[in-house]
């Protein structure tokens, strides 16, 4: 993945919130865009570092990007 | 993945202690979000995950549970004192909510949100006399015969 700049349609910040929460209001998020358009989510718990991949495949999205800055864990996704 | 035939989970719910009421809404909402057609039966104690009048005041037991966390080490049989159900209650969600986790009624919400099938063994709630107006709005009844009618299909079936 280079790391080209990507632009969001829109944000998510699910920072604070522990697991199930980041998965799940991510799929809401999901929900919520049209297909083609980019989410960003902020989240900040590790253990949805690797269950919010495991959504985004089983689900048939596109995990563009996956950043770590401070403890914040930054997704990009496109959505299918 | 839609030409894919969908995946799908069944759990039956039979506690109804808060510690055993998390996974299965967790594990189903979590599937749920992942596209996976999902089921949870509720039967005996189970049913009270989805009973309004209970689901909000669930309770986790001391008594018998020797990995009960407690702020200072005490023997499992004071447990068994008067009280002691409500402060191990007291304590578990006071964990809970210093890692900001959602309530079981969050968790229920959510996996109505998400479409999980929410079914009420029907034997049990006549055993217990609890009717479908006591049960959480979206929840259904159903029999043995419709849980093993989705769960033939499934490709992952847990009892909690």
């Amino acid at each position: 993945m280079a790391s080209i700049e990507i632009t969001p349609d829109e944000i998510a910040d699910l920072k604070g919130l522990n697991c199930p929460m980041p998965v799940l209001k991510t799929k809401k998020a999901l929900d919520k865009i049209e297909s083609g358009k980019i989410l960003q989510v902020d989240l900040t718990d590790a253990g949805s570092k690797s269950d919010l991949p495991a959504m985004i495949k089983r689900t048939g999205n596109e995990l563009l990007e996956m950043k770590e800055a401070e403890g914040v864990y930054t997704f990009y996704i496109r959505k299918k | 993945m839609s030409e894919e035939k969908p995946k799908r989970m069944t759990i039956i719910a039979s506690k109804g202690a808060l510690d055993m009421a998390y996974p299965p809404l967790i594990l189903a909402s979590t599937a749920a979000a992942m596209d996976v057609e999902t089921m949870i039966f509720f039967t005996f104690y189970g049913i009270d995950v989805i009973n309004k009048h209970k689901y909000a005041n669930l309770k986790v037991a001391p008594i018998g549970n020797p990995a009960m966390p407690s702020p200072v080490p005490i023997p499992n049989i004071i447990g068994m004192l008067p009280g002691m159900t409500a402060m191990g209650t007291m304590v578990m969600k006071s964990m809970m909510g210093k890692i900001n986790w959602p309530s079981i009624p969050d968790m229920v919400e959510a996996c109505l949100e998400l479409d999980v099938k929410m079914v009420a063994c029907t034997p049990t709630l006549e055993m217990t006399g609890v009717t479908q107006a006591d049960l959480i709005e979206g929840v259904k009844v159903g029999g043995a015969a419709d849980y093993l009618d989705f769960a033939l299909d499934a490709n992952i079936n847990l009892f909690v």
